[in-house]
């Protein structure tokens, strides 16, 4: 197998500082190294702070999101993350600041406020984030006092969003950045209040596929209404309502633990983890929903919920599983949450999990995945392309799950792919989604294609 | 989307929306891909060098790979110098290629970073080469960055013998796909004259799928190659904008004649392509040329019917809109808008030239500009069709007009990168994308009684 890798073994299980981020579960007694900066030179997977900024606020449908930096990080960023919207479109323009070089000379502040003020004239939104980039953080520009004299000038939030890049390689200090600017905006200015009510927040949902939307339908079909998304298909006025929520739901833990636990310290809201990736987390998550609203006719209707549900997913997933059994899956994804809900599903469908990793996984995560596996599986944080490549063939991988950078990397070595990344098009979450994912991983892993790629037909014999 | 347009057209000052443009270290990497056995390196924070694979990726479905200098808050402070050289350590050390493409980003830009005293420094392993360009993000767009890494071969590597220069030409094809790259290489075979092009990312971001992956495909420019670029008898540069820059430098490094050329797209475009070659080498235009150019003009009159008269906004990098909009005006069709993100007054007076020599009256031209303006012109004055890249397809929508893709990024459809739109082959597919555009939508939109078999 070795012999096959594009690169030596040797330089792919690549430079000693790297061993400590790798481990086989059984093997190792020691604990993965993880959320370590990445190395200088090294082809990572990674982005930076901004990017995880951009992911998390984006969905915010009618505010505008202004990158105050040169042109690429607004473009690059340009409806990265293909949420979807019941309502406004304004987060799918893209708009800059433009900085050229004399703007770094002098200062991009007074170019800056012109922006805000003509956005303001022409689309009148509700908020503006205004993000900081690398070049901004370098040259030192205040966007926290021009946000707040525009924020005074208009009468509208302008929130500064600190996330010039080079921070951090680390997407989850971005996610912190965005955090805080979302808690700047829920909370309730001098002398409003926000009412109670028995509405529930959703955190770490961002409807890529029309996912909040599901969940929506079945919270609903149990007798319980979302008060809002963080930050799926949200408005500027809905999240203003966020702190009357009766409870926090965390899917994304990643993103969202940090912002759920500063909604429970600011007002009083307790928050739980939930799971809506795969049937069996659905129904899971479904139940402890309904077990913290204590109500007698919540809890039979989401049994009755389930009941429905799962006898319509059940044959379905057999099917698969039947097809499925015995192949031998690859996860490499950006959050541990994510990975975790993946591993459940495939290993329902029979599929063996024997590579597994994260872009910004933390030590409890990886404790917890390395107890779902088996043993032998590998587990990497923060892996370069040569290191998945080399597991993808040690390990005779049929399938993989992870983001765009990945799939054709997998698909040039015959192997399967299912983004569950920001470039799926269809929901992956609850019921529904679960059937979709089987029929996925199903699709790719047998696909026709691969019979063509077996024999050569020029071969001379 | 619709909503998201104000009612009365706005003038603006400051900023862009909804640019027609990215930054420069993006086309640096583009370019450098098309070096054999070439990673890119982007010398700034991660989230820059995972944005550029990722477009790239998302243009090509392929694998893109390239290093990063992995900045932090350390060496935002300190200076990037102990990230590079570290960076061109584990590079040689971990992924061994035979070339290290450096550019530079905003960060690395500001902080004021002096790349040449630093790869000086560097311990580069016997036979390998390491080159950079400086591309900081705040000028030009991913075509200037395209541009300087083109640069960057020529002063890094081409080499002059001083001996009589050879029968071969040099061709710098622009910022186009590898499906246009291959066709400029048939073209040149056809001809029969020997080739030099860079970059060149033919069977590099077009690879077949074998079951096995190559880091670093079969395709590429070898660096012989460009050094051997120094002894030809001439350079082609195809596109102002991309190409004329290395060109001009590599005349005056090695004395190799520039031929700066349009690119190659539509029948003026490839017909001067073709005569410049004729003429430099002496050769004969074969018959399979010949013939070839005259299916074109045999397809473009049994259709023009089709397009003929009908109204076209045009936009994307500056060579290809060039290149574009003389074809669309020997279609007979109408450029009303013509826009390209890229900033540049040429661009502008290249077009409004074009445009006068056909007679074509009241169009709107602009270079620097960005979509929304672009979409806020379309809104008050409709056109027929819609050719760009795939970030009109909300324009498209809201206002209901089809869209031809034609350009960089393409994030929404396939099979177009393997494809080209170059040379005598490329007239025939964007006769045939745009006539079909236009035919779709008269089959969707007519009423039942003029709905035609045949058309």
């Amino acid at each position: 197998m070795e012999n096959d890798c594009s690169l030596p073994a040797e330089s792919a299980a690549c430079i000693d500082e790297r061993q400590l981020s790798i481990m086989t579960t059984g093997k190792n007694k020691s604990r993965i190294h993880c959320a370590d900066d990445s190395l200088a030179g090294a082809v990572s997977q990674r982005a930076c702070v901004f990017c995880g900024a951009r992911v998390v606020l984006n969905p915010v449908t009618d505010a505008v999101h202004l990158v105050h930096g040169p042109i690429g990080c607004a473009s690059y960023t340009w409806d990265i993350r293909g949420s979807l919207s019941s309502g406004s479109e304004m987060f799918r323009q893209s708009f800059s600041t433009d900085l050229k070089e004399k703007d770094v000379v002098f200062g991009g502040e007074p170019k800056l406020a012109a922006c805000i003020d003509e956005i303001v004239e022409k689309y009148h939104p509700p908020a503006i984030f205004v993000y900081s980039t690398c070049v901004v953080g370098m040259i030192g520009d205040d966007i926290v006092a021009v946000c707040k004299e525009a924020q005074h000038r208009h009468g509208i939030d302008v929130i500064p969003v600190e996330s010039s890049g080079f921070i951090s390689g680390n997407k989850i200090v971005g996610y912190r950045a965005a955090g805080e600017a979302l808690l700047k905006l829920v909370r309730p200015k001098d002398g409003e209040t926000v009412e109670k009510t028995r509405k529930l927040n959703f955190l770490g949902e961002y409807n890529l596929g029309g996912e909040k939307w599901l969940v929506e339908r079945y919270l609903r079909e149990m007798g319980i209404e979302i008060n809002v998304a963080f930050t799926g298909d949200s408005t500027v006025a809905a999240l203003k309502k966020a702190p009357g929520a009766f409870l926090n739901l965390v899917q994304c833990t990643g993103s969202m633990h940090w912002v759920a636990m500063n909604l429970e310290k600011e007002y009083g809201t307790p928050y739980m983890d939930v799971n809506f990736f795969g049937a069996g987390n659905t129904a899971d998550s479904l139940r402890k929903i309904a077990r913290f609203y204590g109500d007698e006719e919540i809890t039979r209707r989401t049994e009755a919920l389930i009941e429905r549900e799962m006898s319509r997913v059940r044959p379905v997933i057999e099917k698969y599983r039947e097809k499925l059994t015995g192949k031998r899956a690859a996860i490499y994804v950006g959050g541990a949450f994510k990975a975790v809900a993946i591993i459940r599903q495939l290993k329902e469908l029979g599929m063996e999990i024997v590579l597994t990793g994260t872009q910004t996984g933390k030590q409890e995560d990886y404790e917890q995945i390395s107890g779902m596996v088996s043993e032998g599986t590998v587990v990497i944080d923060d892996a370069n392309p040569a290191e998945i490549e080399r597991f993808l063939l040690e390990k005779d991988v049929d399938m993989m799950a992870g983001g765009v950078k990945e799939r054709f990397l997998a698909h040039k070595l015959g192997i399967g792919f299912v983004d569950h990344n920001h470039d799926r098009k269809d929901g992956l979450a609850g019921f529904d989604g679960a059937i979709r994912f089987a029929r996925e991983v199903y699709a790719t892993t047998c696909s026709p294609v691969w019979e063509r790629l077996k024999t050569n037909p020029f071969e001379e014999l | 989307m619709l909503e998201c347009m104000p009612k009365a057209t706005v003038q603006r000052t400051a900023g862009k929306i909804n640019p027609a443009k990215t930054c420069q270290p993006m086309g640096a990497m583009y370019a450098s891909l098309g070096i054999h056995g070439c990673l890119p390196h982007s010398h700034g924070s991660q989230g820059c060098c995972a944005y550029h694979r990722m477009g790239l990726t998302r243009h090509f479905r392929e694998q893109v790979l390239a290093s990063s200098s992995s900045f932090t808050e350390g060496a935002s402070v300190f200076g990037g110098a102990s990230n590079l050289k570290t960076s061109i350590k584990n590079v040689f050390e971990i992924y061994n290629p035979e070339v290290m493409a450096v550019h530079t980003t905003c960060l690395s830009e500001t902080i004021g970073d002096d790349i040449p005293n630093i790869i000086k420094q560097s311990e580069i392993p016997e036979g390998k080469v390491v080159i950079h360009a400086n591309t900081p993000s705040y000028q030009g767009s991913h075509i200037t960055g395209f541009s300087n890494m083109c640069k960057a071969m020529v002063s890094y590597l081409a080499e002059s013998d001083g001996a009589e220069k050879k029968r071969q030409v040099n061709v710098l094809p622009g910022f186009v796909n590898p499906g246009d790259m291959r066709e400029i290489k048939r073209l040149m075979s056809e001809l029969g004259v020997p080739m030099i092009m860079y970059p060149d990312t033919s069977n590099v971001l077009d690879s077949p799928l074998t079951g096995k992956y190559e880091m670093y495909p079969e395709g590429g420019t070898p660096v012989s190659e460009i050094r051997d670029s120094g002894n030809s008898k001439a350079t082609l540069s195809l596109g102002s904008f991309a190409s004329e820059a290395a060109g001009a430098l590599l005349q005056e490094k090695c004395g190799v004649p520039c031929i700066s050329l349009k690119m190659p797209i539509g029948i003026r475009g490839t017909d001067a392509f073709i005569t410049a070659v004729r003429d430099t080498f002496g050769v004969t235009v074969p018959p399979s040329l010949e013939i070839e150019r005259g299916q074109v003009v045999d397809t473009l009159i049994d259709t023009h019917f089709h397009y003929q008269g009908k109204t076209v906004a045009v936009f994307g990098d500056p060579d290809i809109v060039i290149g574009l909009t003389e074809f669309l005006l020997t279609m007979g069709m109408v450029p009303k808008y013509v826009v390209t993100g890229t900033p540049g007054s040429r661009f502008e007076a290249t077009i409004k030239e074009m445009l006068d020599e056909a007679g074509v009256e009241g169009s709107r031209v602009k270079a620097e500009g960005d979509l929304f303006e672009l979409h806020q012109w379309v809104r008050d004055e409709p056109v027929d069709l819609l050719i760009g890249t795939s970030h009109g397809k909300y324009m498209a929508r809201a206002e209901d007009i089809p869209l031809v893709r034609v350009g960089f990024p393409i994030f929404d459809r396939a099979v177009h990168p393997l494809m080209p739109v170059v040379g005598y082959r490329g007239c025939l597919r964007l006769i045939e994308m745009i006539s079909n555009a236009l035919l779709d939508r008269r089959d969707r939109d007519c009423k039942d009684e003029d709905y035609e078999l045949v058309l």
